[in-house]
């Protein structure tokens, strides 16, 4: 029988990870990540790109709360919101994501050049 | 993996500099940055269709295309500044979406022998600001790709 431990980890893990992809699945929650890998940030800081509510953008807060991605501490008034170590780890980094749309447009490129017909030599 | 592109983008400056090695002759590689049909086929990201309106790179030319899926339509414009075939194209580059941020790109075309070349890519935005978004939006773009190629792994 398998070691129930080793098994109830992998649920555990992947559950986490189910709930870290699922808040990336949204436009407005990976804008709001990739700002905050950029430094913390309070909610009205947040929603100004955004053309939608600060009440909707602060569900979208809870919702990368909930999956881990980012915490909350209190400094006063203000309750910014900040990048969670961990998750920053898991996630690609700020010039990573960048890098895969350039790597992957290049890769396009490849095939091109590969299905063009053969160079004479100079 | 096989020519990896290499991508920075130094704290407090504007620039975003790319490289990238080719497995093919230079005058291959600046023909596919060069004919309408062929930069078609590379330039954006794989989920989207590439509709070119206009692309004519010489000195003083106009470009502009759109990146399509469905309902969704990202525009691109500017002009080619400076053009020495084969060898350099500097155009300017403005995203229809925020008009008034125009970056300037200069992209170098160099023969590494062997049938290989490599394409350097220099661009300067008008503001750290502005070159700060321009990585973010990558970040988000490069997320999605990154996940979707993650996804095709998992399901092989």
């Amino acid at each position: 029988m398998a070691n129930t431990s080793t098994v109830t980890d992998d649920i555990a893990l992947g559950t986490a990870l189910d709930s870290a992809f699922l808040a990336l699945a949204d436009p407005v929650r990976r804008a709001i990540i990739a700002r905050l890998s950029r430094g913390s940030a309070t909610v009205n800081e947040l929603a100004e790109p955004f053309a939608i509510t600060k009440q909707a953008v602060s569900r979208h807060i809870q919702v990368l709360e909930a999956a881990g991605l980012i915490t909350r501490t209190r400094e006063g008034q203000r309750r910014p919101c900040h990048l969670d170590p961990a998750a920053l780890e898991r996630l690609t980094s700020w010039i990573d994501g960048y890098r895969l749309a350039a790597e992957s447009q290049f890769r396009q490129l490849d095939a091109v050049l590969a299905s063009l017909p053969e160079q004479t030599p100079q | 993996m096989t020519n990896p592109v290499t991508v920075t983008a130094p704290a407090g400056t504007p620039f975003i500099d790319v490289t990238r090695d080719f497995d093919a002759p230079p005058d291959a590689v600046y023909r596919a940055w060069s004919e309408p049909e062929l930069v078609a086929r590379w330039l954006g990201p794989r989920r989207y269709e590439m509709v070119i309106e206009e692309y004519d790179v010489r000195t003083g030319g106009s470009w502009a295309y759109a990146h399509t899926a469905g309902d969704e339509a990202y525009g691109f414009r500017g002009v080619f500044h400076d053009v020495t075939p084969g060898e350099s194209i500097t155009q300017t580059f403005e995203f229809a979406g925020a008009p008034g941020h125009v970056s300037l790109e200069t992209a170098t075309f160099s023969d590494l022998g062997d049938n290989r070349s490599r394409v350097s890519i220099h661009s300067v935005y008008q503001s750290i600001e502005a070159r700060d978004a321009m990585v973010d939006s990558g970040m988000e773009g490069g997320m999605t790709e990154g996940f979707e190629r993650l996804d095709e792994v998992l399901s092989a």
